[in-house]
């Protein structure tokens, strides 16, 4: 974390789509609750071949310790030796863990209430190992690495932050009845760390039968941790079932880097541009981010403007059924803080 | 009145004189073209009488599954369908040679009757020999698992109005089973995609659009991330999708499709997916309509012959009491008798099942209410023959 003259300095990836205007938004918020971050923007250009740009990115991350991005496309016009960009990122910054607070909003229509779900996804290898090659022509294998180290790391994080946040119960999600080795190795990792918190439950479900589990009874999980893709999965169903995309933040947290983003990744490419995008998720993110920062004033200040506009004043952008534009929910978040008589900037 | 094999002989005869033999699916749509709508469509090879019975393979299973495939057996027979049905048992035995397979009758009464309808297979934990399930797959060459999710109207669950198919690749993916540790503490797991077993799902997804009057087909993939695998299968989707343009093609990420499946359904129409992610869309889709209890489900295989089965549990702890629930499996049948093209009694026998759902006077436990599997068969016999 880089802190000179009170002031905290954190790169800025806009990335692509809806990226950029949400940032701008943040950036704009930030400026009137008068918060002392100042982002060092480093773009991203996602149609180039070479790795330049993304190192740039990555040193900048080094150099700041903290990141907010938005989303970068992944264009299937390349050839496949250019890889997935945030995925790079993940992996050159070993951000292992990525963490997602999935809740029911009272302000948010939806078929499932009382939803509390804490999802803690391996974030680095998997099946996101990006190790692929086609063997002879049109026979192609690509490759799933499950190792002790990560997989008790994860464990690890899943339960302390269980711990940490008062939280009962840990599930691990896996497919180890079919992949019999890399999920079986995963599951003898999460019970081996699960012996070392005996006041926290821990149990574990099958994947397949968690999603059908999850869009029947959400509420029955409290806390669930799993390999990559599966954490793919069952992020974008939890999403799904609180509300879509709009409206959970995410993070990824290593050693000794954190960024933060929007939890199901989106880049919304066929809404950008049109003042329709909901800033919930970003908010909430730089929010956390705001925490990570040791900022707790601040986050705890954005964070309630943000869900007073969601729940009582019920100013809702299109994805969750209302007809608000983007400006609209992020000019009534400032009007919010400034009611509660902080110091705030001109609008 | 013709019968439908001598029509369809004659038909054959046709196009063989004016275009010669064309291959596989260009003459079957020409088939179906040139004689019209009162053919009814055949699907892969499957040519059946339409005065006589046609013969099928039965495999009860175990646990609750002899009494839901007796439960299936007097529905069809309440509603006269031209069905004689070959029971066979299904447990692993070892050939010569040490290989594990399933016994030569029942491999012989399917190779022959190429219809099958299965109801659940225990899992053996430590018998020594794989699934039987795998076995099946492996013997017959079952290469797609289709599975059709529409809303019970009766069945309450919080999603309503879903109509879509999953389409899953069965044979390779996630699912080869090859993984080995590389070093102590790295384990190694590969996932295995070729082009013809892509090309192959992707034909067979098409087909059954286009058989079924659906309008869409969705290829399912993450071919960000896994830029070769899930790019070679999304290459060949779109190139089978050209000779489809009568059916729209559309691609979507697998986490975008979750996202917005758990939202809204009714944006989806048929699904086609490697195996892992039609492993777990399927069952979530079975999730949204009321669970592995209700959802049909079938196989097809590459030489002509299609197993149709209920893919829950052996529940062995309800095992013998009557207390069953045959919806899976009778609806598995209801989808084999639209697959021999048995449309008339397969919409009789459907429609009967979902009024005594709706009706909600005999229903079985995990459906919420407390009668008999015995008496809720009893009900849908009794539509069935109303229905006449």
């Amino acid at each position: 974390i880089v802190v000179y003259g009170g002031r905290h300095t954190v790169t800025l990836i806009p990335g692509d789509g809806i990226g950029p205007e949400l940032l701008n938004h943040v950036r704009e918020v930030f400026r009137f609750s008068c918060v002392p971050v100042d982002f060092e923007v480093v773009h991203v250009n996602s149609a180039l071949e070479t790795d330049d740009d993304m190192n740039n990115a990555i040193t900048a991350i080094r150099r700041n310790g903290v990141a907010l991005k938005g989303n970068i496309e992944t264009k299937h016009t390349l050839p496949a030796s250019v890889k997935s960009r945030n995925n790079v990122l993940r992996t050159s910054l070993d951000l292992y863990a990525n963490v997602m607070h999935c809740q029911s909003l009272p302000g948010v229509q939806t078929r499932h209430k009382n939803i509390d779900i804490m999802i803690i996804r391996e974030n680095t290898e998997g099946e996101y190992s990006s190790l692929e090659h086609e063997s002879v022509s049109g026979v192609v294998e690509s490759l799933k690495i499950i190792t002790r180290n990560n997989s008790l790391r994860i464990a690890e994080y899943a339960f302390q932050l269980a711990r940490d946040k008062g939280r009962r119960r840990v599930t691990a999600v896996h497919k180890a009845n079919i992949m019999k080795l890399g999920d079986g190795l995963f599951l003898q990792c999460c019970k081996e760390v699960a012996s070392g918190y005996p006041d926290i439950t821990f149990d574990s479900m099958i994947v397949d039968n968690t999603t059908m589990q999850l869009v029947s009874k959400p509420q029955q999980f409290d806390v669930m941790v799993m390999p990559n893709l599966y954490g793919n999965v069952v992020s974008n169903v939890c999403a799904g079932l609180v509300g879509g995309p709009g409206l959970v933040p995410g993070a990824n947290y290593g050693r000794d880097y954190a960024v933060f983003e929007t939890a199901t990744r989106n880049t919304g490419k066929s809404i950008a541009g049109r003042n329709i995008a909901n800033p919930t998720a970003l908010l909430l993110a730089s929010c956390m981010m705001l925490d990570h920062l040791e900022l707790n004033d601040h986050a705890t200040s954005i964070r309630n403007a943000v869900l007073t506009t969601m729940n009582e004043t019920r100013l809702h952008t299109a994805d969750i059924g209302g007809q608000g534009t983007t400006l609209e929910v992020v000019q009534s978040i400032m009007r919010i803080i400034q009611s509660k008589g902080q110091l705030t900037s001109e609008f | 009145m013709f019968s439908l094999v001598a029509v369809n002989h004659l038909a054959v005869k046709h196009c063989e004189q004016i275009f010669g033999i064309m291959a596989g699916s260009a003459w079957r749509s020409m088939l179906t073209q040139v004689v019209g709508g009162t053919v009814r469509r055949c699907t892969l090879n499957s040519v059946h009488l339409s005065k006589g019975m046609q013969t099928v393979t039965l495999i009860p299973g175990d646990g609750i599954g002899p009494e839901i495939s007796s439960a299936v057996v007097k529905i069809f027979q309440a509603a006269n369908a031209p069905v004689s049905w070959e029971e066979r048992n299904v447990t692993a035995i070892k050939g010569p040679g040490g290989r594990w397979m399933i016994p030569p009758d029942a491999k012989e009464s399917m190779d022959r009757s190429k219809i099958g309808l299965k109801g659940p297979l225990k899992t053996p934990i430590a018998a020594g020999h794989p699934s039987m399930n795998l076995l099946l797959r492996k013997t017959f060459d079952l290469y797609a698992n289709v599975r059709p999710c529409i809303s019970i109207e009766g069945y309450k669950t919080p999603y309503t109005d879903v109509d879509l198919v999953t389409i899953r690749e069965n044979t390779e993916g996630e699912y080869s089973g090859i993984e080995h540790q590389i070093v102590d503490g790295v384990v190694q797991s590969i996932k295995l995609i070729t082009e013809n077993a892509s090309r192959r799902i992707a034909e067979y997804a098409f087909e059954y659009a286009r058989n079924n009057q659906r309008s869409s087909v969705t290829a399912v993939h993450k071919a960000n991330i896994m830029r070769m695998s899930d790019g070679l299968f999304l290459r060949k989707c779109r190139e089978v999708a050209e000779s489809y343009k009568d059916i729209k093609f559309t691609e979507m990420y697998l986490d975008t499709v979750c996202l917005n499946m758990v939202q809204d359904p009714t944006q989806f129409d048929v699904l086609v997916m490697p195996n892992l992610y039609g492993d777990i869309l399927s069952d979530l889709c079975a999730g949204l309509i009321g669970g592995l209890g209700v959802t049909p489900s079938g196989n097809i295989g590459a030489n002509g012959v299609a197993i149709f089965e209920s893919v829950h549990g052996t529940a062995p702890d309800i095992a013998g009491l009557d207390l069953a629930n045959p919806t899976a499996l009778l609806l598995s049948g209801v989808m084999m008798l639209r697959h021999m093209g048995l449309h008339d009694h397969a919409h009789k026998i459907q429609k009967a099942c979902f009024d005594t759902i709706r009706e909600k006077k005999v229903l079985t436990k995990d459906l919420g209410g407390n009668s008999k599997c015995s008496e809720f068969t009893a009900d849908i016999c009794r539509r069935v023959q109303d229905l006449d």
